[in-house]
């Protein structure tokens, strides 16, 4: 039940969802209402008006463009982004991890621009939104602007994002040459969020070495963050078990892990390393071919 | 304030008042008495609210009424059609897929909405299926039988549809 009252519009374009959020201190927008609604509830969110994209159908497109960016509007569903052919067999990591979120109900509702948005720490999406150095491109009152995802995430529920800006998009830039991407995950096992996941890129030269390698880590500190020092102890090297596990022992460095009921910081720790070396072994394979 | 919204329910359509804090569930148990569609977390978890919006499972709990303005809805009443059970209900009823049967409305939707997009499922795909809806007294296993066995019935038999528009 929720009891705080609010008022609700559905407008059509997004320049009339960005004037709708001006008008009121409290507005809020309202996708797939997996994360709002449940807080309404609680009481822990109470927005005096509510501007729901559904009715903005162009922000649920999932399309490859010319040179190869492939966009994801800020609608897609979890499900949809899933399910996408051309998001599988490109951007394999994003794919598995809207795969992973919660359970199938919760997938065909919430929404990456929903995920990103509301910046859980321990949400999916994150991840591999950090790996491929995705763009997200926010239209706010001010025009549009393209924040790039390792400037965008601040805390836990804080993004770089003005009140009146909409998430419009997520610009994935293309994936070139012999680039392989995974995501894994360990998941909570009652809420099914993520303790720890770990999304990764990897891009092999002809001769096989490692040409570039991205990590992006949720669910293990206060913001989903990039494993850099891991990423750089890869690079060069032929992407051989050994080289990963080294690389992948550095992915929680410098690092404050979190610590609360089902892991401890340690334990958190421990985990980034593992999930990280296993994320960099699927996608170095996939990068293979 | 009130707001009208127009929403084609169980196959009749029609023109409702609701407040905008009312979540589709209200609307559906309290407003309609259509109180087949439980409540058993309200916090989004069980999935015994489940219902079909534009052909999609919903949970009907975390979705508002508001939002629903123009969508078709349909739930487990709407199931059956002229006195005849879907094949998801025959199915649940003699695989025992039900004890308290509290979860079962959910469940039955889901599965309606699963096999209309996965008509012939292994039963790996019919547990992550059913990972949204929680069952806390009969155990899964007769569930996933029930839902390979409606399959089963589903496939050999032309069936009525459901969902006239199915939008996904
Ligand atoms: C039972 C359950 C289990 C879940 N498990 C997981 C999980 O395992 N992993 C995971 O990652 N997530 C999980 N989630 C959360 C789910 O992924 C949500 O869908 C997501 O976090 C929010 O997306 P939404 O579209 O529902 O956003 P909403 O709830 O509609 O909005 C969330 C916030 O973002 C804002 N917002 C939404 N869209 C935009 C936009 N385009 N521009 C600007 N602001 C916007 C809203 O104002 C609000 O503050 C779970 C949720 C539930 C209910
Ligand atoms: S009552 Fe809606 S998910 Fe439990
Ligand atoms: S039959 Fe009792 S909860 Fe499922």
């Amino acid at each position: 039940m929720i009891t705080h009252p609010f008022t609700y519009r559905a407008p059509s374009t997004i320049e009339e969802a960005v004037a709708a959020l001006g008008r009121s201190r409290d507005a809020k927008v309202i996708a797939g209402g997996h994360s709002l609604l449940p807080l309404m509830k609680l009481g822990l969110a109470q927005p005096d008006a509510l501007v729901d994209l559904r009715r903005i159908a162009s922000l649920r497109d999932i399309r490859a463009e010319a040179d190869g960016t492939i966009v994801v509007g800020a609608l897609a569903t979890h499900r949809s982004i899933a399910e996408d052919r051309t998001i599988v067999s490109k951007l394999a990591a994003l794919a598995e991890a809207a795969a992973a979120v919660g359970d199938p109900l919760v997938r065909a509702r919430g929404t990456i621009g929903g995920s990103l948005a509301h910046a859980d720490p321990a949400a999916d999406e994150p991840a591999p939104v950090l790996a491929f150095d995705a763009l997200i491109r926010a239209i706010g009152s001010k025009g549009k602007r393209d924040i790039r995802a390792g400037e965008y995430f601040k805390a836990a529920f804080e993004t770089a994002l003005a009140p009146d800006e909409i998430v419009a998009e997520i610009r994935f830039p293309a994936q070139t040459g012999r680039t392989g991407s995974a995501y894994v995950k360990f998941a909570h096992p009652a809420s099914r969020f993520a303790v720890v996941g770990v999304a990764a890129t990897v891009t092999l030269k002809g001769d096989g070495t490692v040409e570039r390698a991205a990590i992006g880590v949720t669910g293990a500190a206060d913001a989903p963050f990039r494993a850099a020092q891991a990423e750089k102890a890869i690079t060069g090297t032929k992407g051989d078990a050994k080289a990963i596990a080294a690389a992948a022992a550095k992915a929680a460095e410098g690092i404050t892990t979190l610590s609360d009921l089902v892991a401890s910081s340690d334990y958190r720790r421990h985990l980034v390393t593992v999930y990280a070396r296993r994320a960099l072994e699927r996608a170095t394979q996939r990068a293979q071919g | 304030m009130g707001q009208a919204i127009t929403v084609t329910i169980n196959g009749a359509k029609q023109t409702k008042d609701v407040e905008p804090t009312q979540l589709l569930v209200e609307l559906l148990r309290d407003t309609l008495g259509l109180t087949g569609t439980h409540v058993g977390c309200d916090t989004s978890q069980c999935g015994a609210c489940t219902v079909l919006v534009d052909g999609r499972a919903t949970k009907s709990c975390t979705i508002l009424a508001v939002q629903t303005d123009g969508a078709e809805v349909v739930t487990v009443e709407g199931l059956a059609k002229n006195g005849e059970l879907h094949p998801v209900q025959r199915a649940f009823a003699s695989e025992h897929a039900l004890q308290c049967g509290f979860c079962t409305p959910g469940l039955l939707i889901t599965a309606v909405d699963f096999l209309a997009r996965n008509p012939t499922p292994t039963d790996s795909e019919i547990r992550h299926a059913i990972e949204g809806n929680l069952c806390r007294c009969t155990g899964y296993h007769n569930i996933v039988n029930a839902v390979r066995s409606a399959a089963e019935m589903m496939t050999t038999t032309a069936q009525p549809k459901v969902a006239a528009g199915v939008k996904r």
